[in-house]
């Protein structure tokens, strides 16, 4: 399983550290497909990106990950390589730059795995296994990236990225870019690497709610780089105690809801700049419920088995 | 007031090949004062080819779009600029619909210098007022600003603003929220609603159905370059008729109902039912419901 | 859409507001930049020089005056040539020659290439394979080539005509990349909604998808101005240069002719070698200064 203890990344620019992860903690059981839902700026990809690669402007303050048990040397670049693949593995958003145009699929999979010291013989029927898992023809590996749509190249990338059986798949707004039809094929075949357990854990990021609720057992709502919310999948969507997650909710348009019948509402303002970040809670000024106490921030605290939340309304 | 009859837009690609692409196939639907119709359709299908049709950014390669009466191909410039003065369009990208190197207000400038050349300064600033204030924007946030320094949301409400300040009566608005936070999305959807109410037309173009849905008095779903299903929202999202539009609505992730893999057989094509020998392009399954052939325009016999 | 907090937009950049309308804005940047300015000073210094410099040296820089083969003393401070001559009368008159040569050339360049650009890649169809096909044709002459053949045909020849014919054959380049960016800005939504403000084409092309290469039409008439100044100075130095007058390049042609490098008259080549070398690079620096000025963006980081 994964945990997650108190990690800090910021962002380095000219003009001051933007505090862009502030103390997360939390951990993501075997089998747990958590869906970690943000706004832009939340810090929901910074997160991802930290449990496997820091980007050049990142730094690691503080904090750590332990995933089954060894921490990752996450602020280490070259002691994460040997993590990468087999322990930890991502499927980015845009799949389609992932890939190189010139080389034949079957021929990027065959380098890839050959690196990592690896006969592509060996692993060859399990690739064949997985293509059929994810609904790909085998023929895709004789094909150039160009000839496959979004769709059919997110999955393959699906499939490279857990070819090795990581522990820990990130799968970074993997269907944002994809038509809706799509986009649930995507989807399915995400939870489908879990359900025949290729892959211990998985978080899945994006910034939409209802498709997390699809797949996800457990929904992490992230805010202006804090932990908002964490709690099972069907507690965050019928009973979310966090006055953000609420407002997220409320803020959704369902197919069969008319303006005229249902008027839904925003959330006035946008986020704090975080550079440096605001003194206690980073939602007050655009809570509804925000009270004199919220000058302080409140911690995450479970107030139910499984149930964590960052209010102090609720706690 | 906006009536497109049979519209078509083909495009040649290939320097030797002289490939043809339809892009848009015989396409007809209307849009009537103070009503939003959604336009919806996944990438390919056509959807913002039509939205730049009706701005005239593109030309038909057949088939008529007619404003008040009027045929948009026979506008020339001095009547094409009265167009624009009754339909404006807002686009997806809003960081793409400034020019990087000016201020954004300049959108709003570019207005005053086309069309009231003779408004004083102090009239002006009170209209720049009124538009930025029925989009609720503060002026002191966002006049004087490059665009970098703005949200999204904040600049797609200047676009929409400076549409209000020419005395519009259509908004073409392609994918005006797509890339938005749903925070802020719902406020520009519930701006769309509120200019409804004043009269204004909207073609609200997406490939979301739930956006698409919570607008629009009428729904158009488009599959690569024709109309597979239109008519009242209410009937094309209660009762989906083509398999193509069941299909795309089963798959929308929605909260509260997971997907399920239940049966989405259609039936008998519901089109050659009533046309046995063809006909029109779409034919009528219910009052203001109109479905195309279950065979879309694949080469296909329908079932 | 991808979240980065670094990337979001900042809303407390108040420095930029303070001076209003966006030329003096423009004007405050770039006096804070010190490679335009540095640059700048350089080129102005040479174009001083070039602009006043003849009205204080003698009338005519060829006339021998002086000691012949003397180095630089109180009386010739860059000496005097094999003949006599005096070097800084030849280097403040060759000056003025280069900057004519550099400045008319790329104007004619600029404007030839920018204005074909323009209207090939706005236009597009066939009016845009019509123009590109003579740029292409124009682009492949073997220019070198044509100018010697040029340059043997007319009799008289001077800086003038020097300037003319750099500038009518170096504009090919400019056409291309001027094109092919207003091709491809032509295709981007602010376009459209100046198009759809009722602006019309010269407004568009000018004032919508022009500002957006600003910095880009700089570096061209920089890179004209100093490619012009270089490919003057090699016609000169081969012998094709003007019969009458001097220019930076003819001084080196002479002090090749004459064996300064080998008699060791380092004064003869030195100034004029150095002063196109200054000028050039100089002019690349301004370049690249005017870069951050034209592009908020790299300013504020």
């Amino acid at each position: 399983m994964l945990d997650v203890d108190d990690l800090r990344v910021y962002y380095r620019t000219l003009r001051g550290d933007v505090q862009a992860l502030d103390g997360v903690s939390f951990s993501v059981a075997d089998k747990e497909i958590m869906g970690l839902v943000g706004e832009s700026g939340s810090g929901k990809t910074t997160l991802g990106k930290s449990l496997i690669r820091l980007d050049g402007r990142m730094r690691h303050v503080g904090g750590t990950v332990t995933l089954d048990g060894a921490e990752l040397p996450i602020g280490d670049d070259a002691r994460m390589s040997g993590f990468r693949f087999t322990d930890v593995s991502i499927v980015p958003q845009y799949a389609m730059s992932a890939m190189n145009p010139t080389r034949r699929i079957g021929t990027m999979v065959k380098e890839l795995v050959t690196a990592r010291g690896i006969r592509f013989a060996d692993v060859r029927p399990e690739l064949d296994r997985r293509l059929a898992l994810v609904g790909l023809d085998r023929d895709v590996l004789d094909r150039y990236p160009i000839e496959l749509s979004g769709g059919m190249k997110q999955r393959m990338v699906m499939v490279i990225s857990t070819l090795l059986n990581p522990k820990l798949l990130i799968a970074d707004e993997v269907t944002s870019a994809l038509d809706v039809s799509t986009q649930r094929a995507v989807a399915l075949a995400l939870a489908g690497f879990r359900d025949h357990d290729l892959v211990h854990a998985m978080i899945v990021i994006t910034h939409d709610v209802s498709l997390v609720y699809q797949i996800a057992d457990t929904i992490l709502v992230m805010y202006a780089g804090k932990l908002a919310e964490k709690a099972p999948t069907d507690v965050i969507v019928e009973r979310p105690l966090h006055p953000y997650t609420r407002a997220l909710i409320a803020a959704l348009p369902e197919v069969g809801v008319q303006y005229g019948g249902k008027r839904l509402t925003g959330i006035p303002g946008g986020p704090p700049a975080l550079r440096p970040a605001p003194a206690g809670c980073r939602f007050r000024d655009r809570c509804p419920l925000a009270f004199d106490r919220c000058a302080e921030q409140p911690p995450f605290v479970e107030v139910e088995p499984g149930h964590s939340v960052a209010c102090w309304r609720a706690s | 007031m906006l009536r497109l009859d049979g519209v078509s837009k083909t495009y040649r690609v290939g320097a030797l090949a002289r490939r043809e692409v339809r892009a848009v196939r015989d396409v007809s639907f209307e849009l009537r004062p103070g009503e939003v119709v959604s336009l919806i359709g996944e990438s390919g299908s056509g959807k913002s080819t039509i939205g730049r049709m009706i701005l005239r950014l593109t030309r038909a390669t057949s088939g008529t779009i007619t404003f008040d009466g009027t045929d948009l191909t026979t506008l020339r410039r001095g009547s094409l600029k009265e167009y624009y003065r009754a339909a404006q369009g807002v686009f997806q990208d809003p960081f793409s619909t400034f020019n990087p190197v000016f201020k954004a207000d300049r959108v709003l400038t570019m207005i005053r210098q086309a069309y009231f050349p003779a408004t004083g300064d102090v009239e002006w600033r009170g209209r720049v007022d009124d538009a930025l204030s029925a989009v609720s924007l503060n002026p002191d946030l966002v006049l004087d600003k490059y665009p970098h320094q703005l949200s999204g949301g904040q600049l797609q409400r200047l676009l929409i603003a400076r549409a209000l300040l020419l005395d519009i009566r259509l908004l073409v608005a392609d994918e005006v929220i797509s890339m938005l936070d749903a925070s802020t999305r719902i406020d520009v959807l519930n701006l769309l609603a509120d200019l409804k109410e004043r009269g204004l037309a909207v073609l609200f173009i997406t490939h979301d159905l739930s956006l698409g849905n919570y607008l629009a008095d009428r729904t158009v779903i488009l599959r690569r370059g024709s109309v597979v299903e239109c008519g009242t929202t209410s009937a094309v999202f209660g009762d989906p008729v083509h398999p193509y539009t069941r299909t795309l609505l089963a798959s929308v992730p929605r909260l509260g109902v997971r997907w399920s893999d239940e049966d989405l057989d259609p039936g008998p094509c519901r089109y050659h039912a009533l046309h046995p020998g063809g006909g029109p392009p779409l034919a009528e399954v219910g009052d203001d419901h109109l479905v195309a052939c279950f065979a879309g325009n694949d080469e296909r016999e329908c079932v | 859409m991808s979240t980065q907090p670094g990337a979001t937009p900042d809303l407390d950049t108040g420095t930029a507001t303070v001076l209003g309308g966006r030329r003096r804005e423009a004007l405050h940047f770039a006096l804070r930049n010190r490679k335009l300015l540095g640059g700048g000073a350089v080129v102005l210094v040479f174009l001083l020089a070039a602009v006043v410099g003849p009205w204080f040296s003698s009338g005519d820089p060829l006339e021998y005056v002086g000691p012949p083969g003397a180095g630089p003393s109180g009386e010739y401070w860059f000496g005097t040539t094999t003949f006599g001559q005096d070097v800084l009368a030849q280097f403040l008159h060759g000056l003025r020659a280069t900057f004519f040569v550099g400045a008319v050339a790329a104007l004619i360049a600029g404007v030839l290439g920018m204005v074909i650009g323009f209207t090939a890649g706005y236009r597009g169809g066939w009016v845009d394979e019509v123009l590109t096909m003579i740029t292409n044709v124009v682009l492949v002459l073997p220019v070198l080539a044509v100018l010697m053949i040029i340059a043997a045909y007319l009799q008289v020849r001077n800086v003038e005509v020097q300037a003319v014919i750099i500038g009518l054959f170096s504009w090919p380049w400019v056409a291309r990349a001027v094109r092919a960016q207003t091709f491809s800005l032509r295709a981007r939504e602010f376009v459209d909604l100046a198009r759809l403000s009722g602006a019309p084409v010269r407004r568009i092309v000018f004032r919508e998808i022009a500002p957006n290469m600003a910095s880009y039409l700089f570096m061209v008439f920089i890179l004209l101005f100093g490619g012009s100044v270089l490919f003057a100075a090699t016609l000169d130095f081969i012998g094709l240069g003007p019969t009458d007058g001097i220019s930076l390049g003819l001084m080196l042609n002479h002090a090749k002719q004459w064996s300064a490098m080998n008699l060791g008259m380092w004064w003869w080549f030195v100034p004029p070698g150095l002063g196109i070398t200054a000028i050039v690079g100089s002019l690349y620096i301004m370049n690249v200064g005017l870069d951050e000025v034209f592009n908020p963006k790299l300013r504020e980081t």
